[in-house]
């Protein structure tokens, strides 16, 4: 292991070296020390609502299966079968009463409990079923969030997220009073490392230069709101590594204001909800629809990311997917989801007006960033006005690159086990 | 009088023809005012009003498109990617004299970047009779990746 990458070599306070993007031994030490030893976002409440349910995804490399049992306890288990590791599912999502492995018919229960094994007298007595069950990860839900960890030491989700959590609660409030569920997803790749993405969810910086198509296409009201840099938001390091970005003050608690102007652009769908719901209701629909005013990153793969869920995904050291998960109001008036999934639309995924220049902004990085050596990337936006609040976290304006260095300072800690006092200058 | 395959395709061929050459304001001009250009992200889905798409574009969300394309302030989109694209494989599923249904094969390669990327797709439209000759009421398209991941698509498919 001589060769294993210092991760202290690559990160200062205020600057990254370029090859943080691109080195391969480094991303294999992430994968391990962070997607294997951090709580990870597997998975949203309401895409496996019913005993049975359940869905395929990732936690880092490590394919997995996300289910429901008959109890309702939810299970995060490796796709992966217990006697030649063949994956036991290949579907996106459905429901089930057990995951068959297609190699030699091995059947495992929903909690990935092995069940049946075909002609198990050929092992004589050396087969012990209850010894090989799907591997289980450690699973732990806050709000619909699911997390899973292979880690059964680190401390649990609910101290994990800690100052996160009123944010998540925030947020959550897109619901208008109904559960908030999932509505689809927009899934796409690009050439470059993952932590470019995570960077960018915090970044109000380059809003109004690289997203100047999308802010042609929308009324000027909507410009006036979505320009913030300058304005009175900002951004706070959470802790963990997670922080807050609050680009639009007035719509971080969408419970209040409820008597601000609707915007001129909800005033149709207003008039619509208005012939089924009371003016108060209405007004708290409308606000919904809008989003929340802020992105909240949490470290390392999940954004609550104004009005969508933003799931990172590293495929390799130079190739990440994304996935922007549209949200709605589960049972809440189709005409207002409606209007959600058309905003989504407009900005979000590889056809959105938004998302194709972030895109292009995250592939130059990651390809300026093999240019020469020993070149600095800089963190330091911020940095000379940033301080302190009452309960020590650090803060600053809206455009600085507080939640950039609070996730890069929480990568340090998981790269090299030493706790954050110790590892920041 | 019914709609012709020849009449049919000839429509689709000039559209296929304008937006490889980045002829986009003409390809406005091939919709009707209440038609649809959708790019389901679920390739069952038929009530697309109610479902998450990749673009389900109305009149005036295609001229937006359009302008993004053509206004040089959209940094994935300047210049757009370069498209080369061929339809085939054509069949008239339905034809009631002033409407049809045509449903065909789209293999489209782009250029940009210096990298190739090519994208498949199953294509249905809706077309229909009018006084100013035949145009699309509805084009769906539908991607054999639609489910997977696709990369940035700063272009018209």
């Amino acid at each position: 292991m001589s060769d294993q990458p210092d991760p202290r070599r690559f990160l200062e306070t205020d600057r990254a070296d370029g090859s943080i993007y691109n080195d391969p031994a480094l991303f294999d030490l992430e994968m391990d020390r962070i997607f294997m030893h951090n709580w990870i976002w597997v998975a949203h409440r309401s895409e496996i609502p019913e005993p049975g349910d359940f869905i395929t995804t990732f936690v880092g490399p490590h394919p997995v299966i996300v289910s429901r049992d008959r109890k309702g306890a939810v299970h995060v288990m490796l796709n992966r079968c217990r006697h030649r590791a063949a994956t036991v599912c290949e579907q996106h999502k459905g429901n089930t009463a057990s995951f068959v492995c297609p190699y030699h018919g091995w059947a495992y229960g929903l909690d990935g409990a092995l069940r049946g094994v075909p002609h198990q007298n050929g092992y004589g007595q050396d087969l012990d079923k209850a010894s090989l069950p799907l591997v289980n990860l450690r699973v732990e839900e806050y709000q619909g969030l699911i997390f899973a960890t292979f880690d059964h030491a680190i401390p649990d989700l609910d101290s994990w997220l800690g100052a996160a959590k009123p944010w998540i609660d925030l947020f959550m409030k897109q619901g208008a009073g109904w559960p908030v569920k999932t509505m689809g997803e927009h899934k796409f790749t690009f050439p470059g490392n993952w932590k470019i993405q995570l960077e960018n969810t915090t970044d109000a910086y380059h809003f109004p230069i690289v997203h100047k198509s999308f802010l042609d296409s929308v009324d000027q009201e909507t410009q006036d709101i979505l320009n913030f840099v300058g304005g009175t938001g900002f951004v706070e390091d959470l802790g963990h590594g997670h922080s807050v970005m609050v680009m639009i003050p007035e719509l971080v608690d969408l419970d209040e204001n409820l008597d601000a102007p609707i915007p001129e652009r909800f005033l149709e769908l207003a008039d619509q909800l208005a012939e089924t719901y009371p003016p108060e209701k209405v007004r708290q629909i409308i606000r919904a629809v809008g989003g929340s005013g802020f992105n909240l990153n949490l470290f390392p793969n999940l954004a609550c990311s104004m009005a969508f869920f933003r799931v990172l995904r590293p495929l390799g050291v130079a190739q990440t997917e994304i996935r922007h998960i549209a949200i709605g109001m589960d049972g809440g008036p189709d005409i207002a989801n409606q209007a959600r999934l058309r905003l989504h639309e407009h900005f979000q995924g590889p056809m959105g007006f938004g998302t194709p220049d972030d895109a292009e902004a995250w592939d130059r990085v990651h390809r300026g960033a093999l240019a020469g050596r020993d070149i600095p990337i800089l963190l330091n936006r911020g940095l000379a006005h940033e301080e302190k609040r009452a309960d020590g976290n650090l803060y600053s304006d809206v455009s600085a690159e507080t939640g950039m260095r609070a996730a890069y300072r929480q990568w340090l800690v998981a790269m090299t086990g030493e706790p954050a006092e110790e590892t920041v200058a | 009088m019914s709609i012709t395959l020849d009449e049919a395709v000839a429509l689709i061929t000039l559209e296929a023809d304008l937006l490889d050459h980045g002829q986009f304001h003409e390809w406005l001009g091939l919709y009707t005012p209440g038609g649809r250009y959708v790019i389901p992200t679920d390739p069952d889905a038929e009530d697309f009003e109610n479902v998450l798409n990749y673009a389900y574009d109305d009149a005036e969300m295609r001229a937006k498109r359009v302008e993004r394309l053509l206004g040089g302030r959209s940094i994935s989109a300047a210049p757009p990617a370069q498209t080369v694209r061929l339809l085939s494989r054509y069949r008239m599923l339905a034809d009631d004299g002033d409407t049809c249904t045509l449903r065909c094969a789209q293999y489209l390669k782009e250029l940009r970047q210096h990298r190739e990327r090519d994208y498949a797709a199953n294509i249905t439209y809706r077309l229909v009779r009018t006084p100013d000759g035949l145009k699309i009421d509805l084009k769906v398209i539908r991607l054999l990746i639609a489910t997977e991941a696709l990369t940035a698509v700063s272009y018209i498919l």
